[in-house]
């Protein structure tokens, strides 16, 4: 990696590809084992999901709002106001869902993990751990991308909850829509496949948010500046990966 | 993988005879011999760390490489660690080439080295008595109260007591680094390397660490390489001396004849002169 810089960007492309697939290879080879402790795995859970949630309750509720908010100016006009429940639970359970809180989560617990990593990096803490026959990525990659995996996904279910909650209020307050009628608008829109598939969106994208924060913070190279760098280039990778395989997972789960 | 160990550019080309030197294959050290470097070449980039570097390690014996700042002596342990893979030549660690080795065998080598770091290298969200113990819970089948046995026990012997319970940023540099040692030493080691042990350090806390490595190596015996240039702490513990320069070991020797080397390059370092051979 060391003098992967100045080299041609499709050369750097795919060493960088190769690498993401060499730390999921070796991570999965600790997870397959079990080779991994769970308590590891709580705690990166409870810093990484649970203190994530606060600030994905705040942007799934404000998005769903203006969903609505856009929606049933539209719909009112046109005299479609049972679709109101429907556009608001379709845009957010299949796309908008999965993917800003997945966004979110990049720029809040990825960001997170490089700047961590990266200081380790740093301070010798990486080598100290290998020095001692330890694997940093059984030690500190696996319990992230574990914590990630499965936490996404249950962020993705309060925002989706959040969001289509925060859709009815919206329209309540503009148009006074009924409960019955937004919510058996939701039902005629959804249904529980949706629902599986934008988690299963979420699961990816957690992946890739943990894959890659990981993956940039053991690049790390250089002092404050170095940690500096690597974690703006975590979550700018990140959520370029998660705008092309939400359109690529789209294109294959929905079509 | 990033954290692959021999992430250096081997595009970067040694000499064809450097190359047939590095190429050449290794010869097993004497059973005496706890780590022995034949030839190692390394390079960061254009720039030429090691260049056809060898240096024995008797087995018992304190071994200290001295050199100029910045001249490579902290990157031969991490060379004898397998941190590092050099792009020729051969490092034998208990009569075992490690250069090659797979990540997966580098383990094994590791478990039977401590490695005391410049910084310390402590986890900062690990206690000392959770740093201590660390090595022991992820490579022993120690029951818990034998692990805290142990750790209480080297802690003690390192006059750390009082500081168990405490994080690695409420320790003074002294402290941090003498609970480095602790962390390397715990698993009672065959090699120990120690990484410029006293840089850093006021006179009076340079002589405790002195002390603390002389006591260490008292109690274990072990084969340890110590990294420092400061000279009357290198006479106070080594049995061998050698002088780095120019990435390759121009002089190694007992520490009781180092002083007298009529070579102009070590008289010059050992007498801190601005004149010499040696390039400021």
């Amino acid at each position: 990696m060391i003098a992967a810089r100045g080299r041609p960007f499709p050369l750097r492309f795919f060493e960088y590809a190769g690498g993401l697939v060499e730390l999921l290879e070796d991570s999965l080879r600790y997870i397959l084992t079990l080779r991994f402790r769970p308590s590891q795995v709580l705690s990166q859970a409870y810093f990484l999901i649970v203190q994530s949630l606060p600030i994905i309750v705040l942007t799934s509720g404000f998005t769903g709002l203006v969903i609505s908010l856009e929606t049933v100016a539209q719909a009112v006009a046109y005299g479609f106001s049972n679709l109101i429940g429907g556009s608001v639970a379709y845009g957010t359970v299949r796309e908008l869902g999965p993917m800003l809180t997945a966004i979110v989560f990049a720029g809040r617990a990825g960001a997170a993990i490089t700047a961590q990593l990266g200081s380790m990096v740093v301070t010798e803490q990486i080598e100290a751990y290998q020095s001692m026959g330890s694997s940093p990525t059984k030690v500190l990659v696996v319990p992230r991308l574990l914590a990630c995996v499965i936490g996404l996904p249950m962020l993705t279910i309060f925002a989706d909850i959040i969001a289509v909650y925060g859709g009815y209020y919206m329209a309540w307050l503009q148009v006074h829509l009924s409960s019955h009628a937004y919510w058996n608008s939701v039902q005629n829109f959804i249904g529980f496949d949706d629902f599986a598939k934008g988690l299963f969106k979420a699961a990816v994208f957690g992946l890739i948010v943990a894959l890659v924060a990981c993956y940039e913070g053991f690049r790390t190279q250089g002092g404050a500046e170095g940690v500096g760098r690597v974690t703006t280039q975590a979550v700018v990778t990140s959520i370029i990966l998660i705008f092309a395989f939400n359109f690529a997972l789209s294109f294959v789960l929905f079509r | 993988m990033v954290l692959r160990s021999d992430d250096v550019d081997t595009s970067v080309m040694v000499s064809s005879a450097d190359r047939e030197t590095a190429a050449a294959p290794g010869i097993p050290p004497p059973e005496d011999v706890a780590m022995s470097m034949q030839h190692a070449y390394l390079l960061y980039g254009k720039k030429t760390v090691l260049s056809d570097c060898s240096l024995d390690c008797k087995r018992g014996e304190v071994t200290c490489v001295i050199g100029l700042s910045g001249a490579g002596k902290s990157t031969i342990l991490r060379l004898i660690n397998g941190l590092r893979r050099p792009q020729g030549g051969h490092i034998y660690v208990n009569g075992s080439d490690i250069v090659g080795l797979p990540e997966r065998d580098l383990i094994e080598v590791r478990k039977k080295m401590g490695f005391a770091f410049q910084g310390a290298a402590l986890f900062d969200s690990l206690t000392v008595t959770e740093n201590v113990s660390y090595p022991l819970y992820e490579h022993t089948k120690l029951s818990p109260d034998e692990i805290e046995k142990r750790v209480d026990d080297t802690l003690e012997s390192l006059g750390l007591s009082d500081v168990a319970d405490r994080l690695p940023a409420e320790l003074s540099g002294g402290m941090q680094k003498r609970v480095g040692f602790a962390r390397a030493i715990v698993n009672e080691p065959e090699i120990i390397l120690f990484d410029e042990p006293t840089t850093g350090l006021d006179p009076i806390m340079t002589n405790v660490i002195t002390d603390t490595i002389r006591t260490i190596q008292s109690k274990l015996h072990a084969t340890s390489v110590v990294v420092m240039h400061d000279m009357p702490s290198v006479y106070a513990i080594a049995d061998n001396i050698a002088m780095l320069f120019e990435g390759t070991i121009i002089a190694s020797g007992p520490a009781k004849d180092f002083r007298r080397s009529q070579n102009p390059i070590i008289q010059q370092f050992l007498q801190g002169s601005e004149v010499g051979p040696i390039p400021l």
